[in-house]
């Protein structure tokens, strides 16, 4: 029987990519090797972040300002209170978007599924533009929570949507139901922002996706969500794996589909939503790695999960710092930047790939 | 061979089918009549709509004429056409793509247009019919890159799915770059083109949307055939006779430029492209797209959502691409709800 | 279908290959007409890409698909597609699509933009759904049908292109043993009815045999054997092409060539393997002397 899947075509053409030519053990050491690597060069970038900033700190000072912290030195102050609380919120923002990407389109079995299909980011933004506009509220910090609190309540409501009717949720009916959600939320927002110079003022800025001024303040209240969700994320691969397969193939492996289902959500909604209180809107990542994550792992998701989540902060923290230099003395916001390099990479590989499919 | 029996059968089971699709297309097309009139009716002079009928068959008096084919018609034209539009596009791409995601909102197309538009708006301080033409130039050209990327021995659906993915994230990106470096008058003026609005569009918008659409709607008829063998997948559409890659460049081309007029003339009106085909869909029960009920209830959901924009919240005018998704979506979840099957084809 | 003309199918030096790697070298065969070829081989041996190029789905990098003698390349794909019908592998149909719709996509090469739909199209619909049985099942969506059900109304859809040459890419594929049956014994009453040419890709060898007028025996892109199934399967050419031990006995029901794999488990605890092939010898008398299937029937 042809899988009904909308992206059929695609599987019966790499079919042999799938197929263990080499012994399985060397491609699990290769996998590893792989995983290994991306520590690598995660670490690297994460120091690059420490040092790299829109004011120049020689590299010593920055190695001094973390063995021994000074607090009259100005430049041990900005590393230690500055840089160090971003790099660490870009590795917990990336790694949360990584992963709920992937888990977004393990569930859906949909590639266009970024998490926020869900209605994590519409619910993040109506609620900070409400916030905003009824209450005037303007720190980072009270977005944090207004943000958490409206992906949250949106996204329980696309899915108690996408369950309406006789046979619960199905992938398609939580896109649709996703999509036509934020498109409602993004509506209302809209309706705010058109009325309220000011509040669309502070609005646009929050809406591009920033790590800039985000501090220990943030980096406190949104790191317990991210970090039990990377726990959960991590071990649901074998759940994703089973889901892949479609639900009929799903339940006979004995598979409780519609519990597995939510508890994916549930992960999704902790990961995207702390996120996306802590840096605004990302979409670009959560998209995007996990087909580049596929591209060197293949199907499975227990390969796919680590290094979606590892690849993530790599680009997301890269991007930060091109951010940060190329628009000296000011900076430019990592969702712009993770786009405009990403994009052309993501391409690339698309191209030159045979292209796994979900 | 066949028996006459048999060949009852099948003309019985087509003559079913076509008689559902007569029906909702002749329901759709009653009920987009009447809120059309109704829109043409109100406003700050009511005029009852029995004479807005009379006025549009040419029997209004002075004043009534005035007011309905001055002032309300143009928009109101505008709003249907567009929505048409927007619905034809948006099914010949869930069709292309084999995915109820990919509308043209979502693949790229109408990005391209909108980092343009707001380029000409915020960098270039433009406005009207020139930032349309920037709209135009930016889908087309966002479109054309997208092909030429995703060529590689023909153009897989899923690869130019992924690719308009990625295109799509540089332009938004762009146009938030260019949303947060302009003055917060200039961007909020843009922000009401990027939602999309019908405000104060006159004849000359509908003369040139009627001009493209009057080529485009028979093409998009003309392919609908093609389109229904594509969706059998690539091989069996070669199988019976189709010329796979120009088929399908072509209907890319239609559904391109029918987003791209729409965005120019109304700027980027979110959600219709995107829930028109489905509905259309599941109303007429059709396997494939259903081209002229989703054009049909494209030209619904805006011109619905212009009059709730208009008239609902008193002296505010909201633009219209606010009011769609608060239509739509709704309903969408209504039918997703009832339905029994849902499978994954668009 | 009363006016079939008889076409001809054949290839001459093909080359075939995706992106860099050839799949197929140098390939010369001649489809015979009116017949059933049954192209057999390995995984990978490069059958179904020849299928496909004979199809026109490939194009060849050397060599060409001749089609009444003239190159499948140069001919307009509409005008071919009157006269070879294709069924891949595995067809993916629209959702909620109904078996008549789906069969009546099948006059699409008949149908032009001016000339829309007629009685003809109706009847040839009627036809091919008569032929494979599903006529009952009109106005179900496809996806409802069990895979056999599906499985006929793909040929149905192929059938009422109406053309002489059929070619299908492993049409029993996902079916049970009672269904593969059916659709086989479908293709031997469509050969026999009118002449079609009918070429598939089995990866059974036995039904090949039974079923087969003209074997095509595929190894690494080359044809390494062809002919009557009697010739083409020999232990000598099974072990070549398949690279498997094989004995080869009598089909006890339609005497052709059947083939017993021996492999490495050959003996169970409580059988005797020596008398099979003696037993089997023995049904295929019996049954011969019955009359239950003479295999000159066809």
């Amino acid at each position: 029987m042809p899988p009904p899947s909308a992206l059929a075509e695609s599987a019966g053409r790499d079919t042999s990519a799938v197929a263990p030519s080499r012994p399985r053990r060397t491609r699990r050491v290769t996998l590893v090797a792989g995983l290994i690597v991306c520590v690598a060069l995660l670490a690297v970038v994460s120091l690059l972040s420490i040092a790299v900033g829109s004011k120049q700190i020689p590299f010593s000072t920055v190695i001094d300002a973390l063995r021994h912290y000074n607090e009259a030195n100005t430049d041990h102050v900005i590393v230690h209170s500055l840089r160090v609380p971003r790099t660490v919120i870009g590795l917990l923002v990336g790694a949360a978007l990584g992963l709920s990407g992937a888990l977004m389109q393990g569930v859906t079995r949909n590639p266009l599924a970024d998490p926020g299909i869900l209605g994590v980011n519409g619910g993040a933004a109506l609620f900070v533009v409400g916030g905003i506009y009824w209450f005037g509220l303007s720190s980072l910090t009270s977005y944090v929570w207004l943000a958490f609190v409206g992906a949250a309540a949106a996204s329980v409501v696309v899915y108690l949507l996408g369950s309406l009717g006789r046979e619960g949720v199905t992938p398609v009916k939580l896109a649709l139901a996703g999509a036509a959600m934020t498109a409602m939320l993004g509506s209302l927002t809209t309706a705010l922002l058109i009325g309220d110079v000011d509040t669309f003022d502070q609005f646009r800025f929050w809406s591009v996706g920033s790590l800039a001024g985000r501090g220990s303040d943030i980096a406190g209240p949104v790191a317990p969500f991210i970090l039990i969700g990377i726990v959960l994320a991590l071990v649901s691969g074998r759940v994703l794996n089973a889901l892949s397969l479609g639900d009929d193939v799903a339940k006979s492996l004995g598979q409780r589909v519609g519990l597995a289902r939510l508890f994916v959500a549930v992960i999704v909604v902790l990961l995207c939503g702390a996120a996306t209180a802590a840096a605004g809107p990302i979409g670009f990542i959560g998209l995007t790695i996990p087909h580049v994550a596929r591209l060197v792992t293949g199907p499975d998701y227990r390969w796919i999960l680590p290094y979606s989540m590892l690849l993530a902060p790599i680009l997301l923290l890269a991007s930060d710092i091109v951010g940060r230099i190329v628009a000296r003395p000011g900076e430019l916001q990592v969702g712009i930047v993770t786009a405009v390099i990403g994009a052309p990479f993501f391409i690339i590989l698309v191209r030159r790939r045979k292209l796994a499919d979900l | 061979m066949a028996t006459a029996e048999a060949v009852q059968v099948i003309t019985r089971a087509r003559a079913a089918r076509q008689a559902r699709l007569l029906l909702v297309i002749v329901v759709l097309a009653a009920i987009v009549f009447v809120t059309f009139c109704v829109s043409l009716s109100l406003g700050d002079f009511k005029i009852p709509v029995i004479d807005v009928v009379k006025t549009l068959f040419g029997g209004g008096d002075k004043a009534t004429e005035f007011i309905v084919n001055r002032l309300r018609l143009p928009r109101a034209l505008t709003g249907l056409m567009v929505g048409a539009a927007l619905g034809m596009s948006g099914a010949i791409f869930q069709s292309i793509a084999r995915n109820p995601l990919a509308s043209p909102d979502i693949i790229g197309v109408t990005y391209g247009a909108s980092a343009f538009a707001v380029f000409a708006i915020v960098t270039l301080g433009l406005t009207g019919v020139a930032v349309s033409a920037f709209a135009i130039v930016g889908a087309v050209l966002t479109a054309f890159i997208m092909y030429v990327l995703a060529w590689r021995h023909g153009v897989s659906s899923y690869r130019l799915i992924l690719i308009g993915i990625g295109i799509g994230a540089i332009a938004t990106s762009l146009t938030s770059f260019l949303l947060t470096k302009a003055r917060v008058e200039i961007a909020q003026q843009a922000l009401i083109w990027l939602t999309g609005s019908l405000n104060g569009r006159d004849w000359s918008n509908v003369r040139s949307m009627g001009i493209t659409l009057a080529v485009l709607a028979p093409l998009t008829v003309f392919m609908v055939q093609r389109l229904r063998i594509l969706q059998l997948g690539d091989e069996t559409a070669y199988g019976l006779g189709l010329r796979v890659e120009s088929s399908r460049l072509g209907l890319i081309v239609i559904g391109v430029l029918l987003a791209a007029v729409a965005t120019a003339a109304a700027g980027p009106i979110g959600f219709v492209a995107f829930v028109a085909p489905p509905i259309a869909r599941r109303l007429t029960r059709s396997p494939g797209p259903a081209m002229i009920a989703s054009a049909l209830l494209g030209a619904l959901v805006v011109a619905l959502s212009d009059l709730i924009a208009q008239h609902a919240f008193g002296d505010t005018q909201l633009p219209v691409g606010v009011v769609t998704g608060v239509v739509g979506a709704p309903y969408l979840m209504f039918l997703l709800a009832r339905s029994n099957r849902v499978g994954s084809g668009g | 279908m009363e006016n079939l003309v008889e076409h001809s199918l054949a290839a001459d030096g093909l080359a075939v290959g995706y992106d860099q790697r050839e799949i197929i070298h140098d390939l010369s065969v001649r489809i015979p007409t009116g017949k059933i070829t049954v192209i057999v081989g390995a995984n990978a041996c490069g059958k179904s890409t020849l299928l496909k190029t004979m199809a026109r789905l490939l194009k060849p990098s050397r060599g060409s698909v001749l089609l009444d003698g003239k190159s499948i390349q140069s001919i307009p794909t509409r005008e071919v597609a009157t006269k070879l019908g294709l069924l891949p592998q595995s067809p993916t149909a629209p959702e909620g699509i109904t078996v008549a719709d789906l069969v009546g996509r099948g006059r699409y090469p008949r149908t032009r933009w001016i000339r829309q739909w007629s009685k003809a199209d109706d009847e040839a619909v009627a036809a091919a759904m008569t032929s494979t049985d599903v006529l009952e099942i009109a106005d179900r969506p496809i996806d409802e049908l069990s895979g056999g059900q599906r499985q006929r109304v793909w040929i149905a859809m192929a059938l009422a292109q109406e053309t002489d040459i059929l070619l299908l890419d492993e049409p029993t594929t996902f079916l049970d043993l009672t269904h593969q049956f059916e659709v086989l014994d479908l293709l031997v009453d469509l050969n026999k009815q009118d002449d079609r040419t009918i070429v598939l890709v089995l990866h059974d060898l036995n039904q090949a045999c039974r079923f087969g007028d003209h074997l095509i025996a595929m190894k690494d892109g080359a044809i390494a054997a062809e002919g009557n199934p009697r010739e083409v399967i020999t232990e000598e050419v099974v072990q070549d092409v398949f690279g498997l031990g094989v004995k080869i006995v009598p089909d006890p029901v339609a005497g052709t060539p059947m083939v017993v794999p021996i492999g490495r488990h050959t003996t169970r605890a409580d059988a005797q393997p020596a008398s099979v092939s003696s037993a089997a010898a023995a049904l295929a008398a019996s049954a011969a002397a019955n009359g239950v299937c003479r295999p000159t029937d066809r």
